[in-house]
């Protein structure tokens, strides 16, 4: 891909842009609201994405932070009174720092150690707001009022959306790094980044605190569009459908998220109204059985992907080195 | 003091169930270095099986018992053959991804078959009091059965060809298939093994407690925190970390909270992975 | 020649087995050391111990001066040692030239801050990276290989990458786990050539090999192990005549 492929991707770019622009005013009512919380969940897979995609480490806490991230921006904003631009970003760090303090002993395992630790944090977390009523704010849940910039649907769309697109570009520019190339070198061997003079503990709880941080962000988001929230929230499942959205999608890209996320959800969502009996009861039945033939058939689990966007990475290399390899 | 024993007996019954369950558990982890996530959700599924047969088809407890057993132990070789032998090879975290797939299959299909919790009868509903302390016989049926299951199952592995080769793999896989052994047929075998114990767990089990369609995520948790402390692929660590288990949980239930009893075994593991962060005992290098 | 590297009384005990047992050796600044012993002697057991993957049971390992006995494996490659594995540990998935990024990871200073805004630091290493990066691809002869994902390289291919990631970070120090292991014979000489001209750029090497006649022609000094136990130590004529050597290799090495 020379200058000319380049111009053909920002226009592309540009036309998505475009679109999603102009989304509000195509769409009904309710789609913009689905569309609005599925750019939300979009946030968090790619949060997910950084730490498993990039790092190669499989948090399955981020149901959790994403709770967290939600009751931290509802409490600050109703309970304590703060200003809305002060409780956004501040619920993001106290995510980031609750993920500090759950990422220092889970990171010291590895492989399905790390998923099993993370998801044992999830379950206790779930419990704590399950049980701590003066937390979670028992049956009735905790309220979260919108600021008056925000009552609009089309505003909170716009709002979401922004927030999306600063989120891709973070993360652009982190894996695009020599960050980025850090965590991914951890992905592939960690002992020889060891052996190089990568310091692997350090890099990796600072991608899982960013992506704590990017994930409570994912939270607060989807409290503003929902108003409203329970302990249900901090559900491991949640933890499960992260992963499904970011497998399906495609790890290690970055469009593959958005893409995994935003169809699924509008799948899922789609089966949910369709009226037919049994097709909403038993929509997670194909969730699971999609995640069992991605990871079995397109063996794009998480090598594969990696492989694949390296492939094309490669290609693009090659083609801008000259024509010295092309033989 | 009475109190103090009948927890635990309480104790040493639901240590009863986590053995059986750990034993599956590392016996898979062990032998074919694969995170079975999903043998809680077969137990469940044990479960559901037994109120089929029993309360269904009105078939005795012990002829139900049997049934079951064999039934999940097919689903076992099934799962093994379809789920986790074409991903062999792949890194770990891949089939622990399949496992998570497996698990809202089952799950979401009982839900949507039956979305209420179920109780089955019980097939000898009496108490016994001995001591200040009664005790329901099916609380009794479950600490002796689990017992007769895991002798039984000691003597396969000791006493017989299969058994023996099953251990084998678990301590040295390259070394078996050196020696000729069939790691395709062992791994099917152990999932049906480990899968029936699984259902006889269940079993034994579901007249004392509902029968839900999340009871076997939490109790899969608990059967890793086992398997970690007790060490991958060993048969003594499993039995003896879930006894332990067992009975923590029902002291700490009567004398500290049950509100968070689940969180308990949690709690360890976390606490024992931050400073050994690969368990334990090492059960095979 | 004052010593850069000195080992002392360095013992390694796995479970009841002695892998490593009271070795004692130094590498002067400048030059080759061969370690070499039969399958089983303990030489990448030393190897790790160096590298700090595992810390010795007994016994001290001073770099340049500086005691870094027990140092976790990024301190001790910070320190300016570096290595490759016996079973040619690469980024697989990645390009090579990425994998050289990598190695230069540990002298760049860029984080979070840096990446998010942009800043000159992160321009000015990133520069500085790519042209260390065209440096070795030069160096190692891997400029055709560029863009291919490491894995995908010939072996001897990679064997050299090996050797060049390790060069990305600068060291003093060079440990070389078997770099010729399961090269066919005329790819040896380049990879003894690339040795060489290693050592002309002032690096000091370690070598582990098992090809004896290799050895002759590289190395300075020659450190025999057995069993854990160093039995000789000296000039490659010497040692190669010691009884002792003669006796663990079966005479292999009248060569």
């Amino acid at each position: 891909m020379g200058k000319s492929g380049r111009y053909v991707k920002a226009s592309a770019l540009l036309i998505l842009l475009g679109i999603a622009a102009a989304l509000p005013w195509l769409l009904g009512k309710y789609q913009v609201r689905i569309l609005t919380l599925a750019m939300a969940w979009t946030i968090a897979t790619l949060s997910l994405n950084l730490i498993l995609g990039y790092t190669g480490q499989a948090s399955l806490a981020h149901g959790a932070f994403l709770g967290i991230g939600a009751y931290a921006f509802g409490i600050m904003v109703q309970r304590v009174g703060l200003n809305f631009w002060i409780s956004l970003p501040l619920a993001c760090v106290v995510t980031a720092l609750l993920g500090l303090l759950v990422g220092l002993p889970s990171l010291r395992t590895k492989g399905p150690y790390f998923a099993i630790v993370t998801l044992c944090f999830n379950v206790i977390i779930l419990k704590v707001f399950e049980n701590w009523n003066w937390l979670s704010g028992g049956i009735q849940g905790q309220v979260v009022p919108r600021p008056a910039f925000l009552t609009q649907r089309w505003a909170r769309y716009y709002f979401v959306l922004a927030f999306l697109l600063l989120t891709l570009v973070a993360m652009r520019l982190i894996v695009k790094s020599l960050l980025g190339v850090t965590l991914m070198s951890i992905r592939s061997n960690e002992d020889l980044a060891e052996a190089v003079g990568i310091n692997s503990f350090r890099n990796k709880l600072l991608a899982f605190v960013i992506s704590c941080f990017v994930v409570g962000l994912a939270g607060a988001l989807l409290a503003l569009e929902n108003g409203q929230l329970d302990f249900t929230i901090t559900n491991y499942l949640y933890s499960f459908y992260l992963l499904i959205y970011l497998l399906i999608g495609g790890v290690a890209t970055l469009s593959g998220p958005v893409v995994g996320t935003i169809g699924l959800y509008f799948l899922l969502d789609y089966m949910k109204n369709i009226g037919i009996k049994g097709v909403e009861e038993f929509r997670y039945f194909l969730f699971g059985l999609i995640l069992l033939l991605v990871i079995i058939f397109f063996p794009m689990g998480i090598t594969g992907g990696v492989k694949r966007a390296w492939e094309w990475a490669r290609g693009r290399f090659r083609k801008g080195e000259a024509g010295e390899v092309a033989g | 003091m009475s109190f103090f024993l009948n927890q635990v007996v309480i104790g040493i019954q639901l240590g009863s169930q986590y053995v059986m369950v750990a034993l599956g558990l590392t016996l898979i982890f062990g032998i074919l270095d694969i995170s079975h996530f999903a043998h809680g959700h077969l137990y469940m599924v044990g479960a559901y099986l037994l109120y089929i047969v029993m309360v269904l088809w009105d078939v005795n407890y012990w002829l139900a018992l049997l049934i079951c057993m064999v039934a999940l132990a097919l689903a076992g070789i099934l799962v093994e053959r379809a789920v986790y032998r074409p991903l062999r090879g792949q890194p770990q975290i891949n089939t622990f991804i399949a496992a998570i797939g497996l698990i809202l299959m089952l799950e979401t299909l009982v839900r949507g078959i039956q979305p209420k919790a179920l109780s089955v009868p019980k097939p000898i509903d009496r108490t016994l009091e001995f001591a200040g302390v009664s005790m329901e016989v099916q609380r009794l049926i479950v600490i002796i059965g689990a017992i007769l299951f895991i002798v039984a199952l000691q003597l396969f592995i000791k006493r017989t060809r299969l058994g023996t080769a099953i251990e084998a793999v678990a301590q040295d896989r390259e070394g078996a298939s050196l020696v000729g052994i069939n790691v395709n047929r062992i791994s099917a075998l152990t999932f049906a093994v480990a899968t029936a114990l699984a259902a006889a767990a269940a079993v034994l089990m579901a007249p004392l407690a509902f029968i839900s369609p999340e009871m076997g995520g939490v109790l899969i948790l608990k059967a890793f925190v086992i398997v970690v402390i007790g060490g991958l692929g060993s048969i003594k660590g499993a039995i003896f970390g879930g006894y332990i288990l067992g009975l923590l949980e029902a002291l700490a239930i009567a004398y500290v909270s049950s509100a968070y009893k689940d969180v308990f075994a949690f709690a360890v593991l976390i606490a024992i992975l931050a400073v050994r962060p690969t368990g334990l005992f090492k059960g095979r290098d | 020649m004052t010593a850069l590297l000195k080992v002392q009384g360095l013992t390694r005990l796995f479970g009841g087995l002695v892998a490593v047992n009271k070795v004692d050796f130094e590498v002067p600044e400048g030059s080759i050391l061969g370690i070499i012993g039969p399958n089983g002697a303990g030489k990448s057991t030393l190897f790790n111990l160096i590298g700090g993957t595992i810390p010795p049971s007994e016994g001290k390992i001073f770099f340049a001066g500086r005691d870094i006995t027990g140092w976790r494996p990024y301190r001790v490659a910070r320190e300016g040692i570096a290595r490759t594995f016996q079973t040619t540990a690469l980024f697989e998935e990645l390009p090579v030239y990425v994998n050289l990024v990598i190695g230069r990871r540990m002298r760049t200073r860029s984080g979070l801050g840096d990446v998010l805004s942009r800043t000159p630091r992160m321009r000015r290493e990133r520069d500085e990276t790519t042209a260390k990066v065209m440096e070795v691809l030069e160096f190692t002869g891997l400029g055709r290989y560029a863009g291919e994902p490491a894995g995908s390289i010939p072996q001897e291919a990679q064997k050299r990458l090996a050797i060049g990631v390790a060069l990305m970070g600068e060291p003093r120090l060079l440990l070389l786990d078997e770099p010729t292991g399961g090269v066919g014979m005329g790819e040896t000489d380049e990879i003894i050539d690339l040795i060489g001209r290693v050592r002309e750029r002032g690096i000091t090497v370690c070598v582990i090999e098992h090809k004896m006649r290799m050895m002759m022609s590289l190395a300075d000094r020659m450190v025999v192990l057995n069993f854990g136990v160093k039995i000789a130590e000296g000039e490659p004529r010497k040692v190669c005549e010691d009884p002792a050597v003669i006796e663990a290799y079966l005479g292999e090495c009248i060569a």
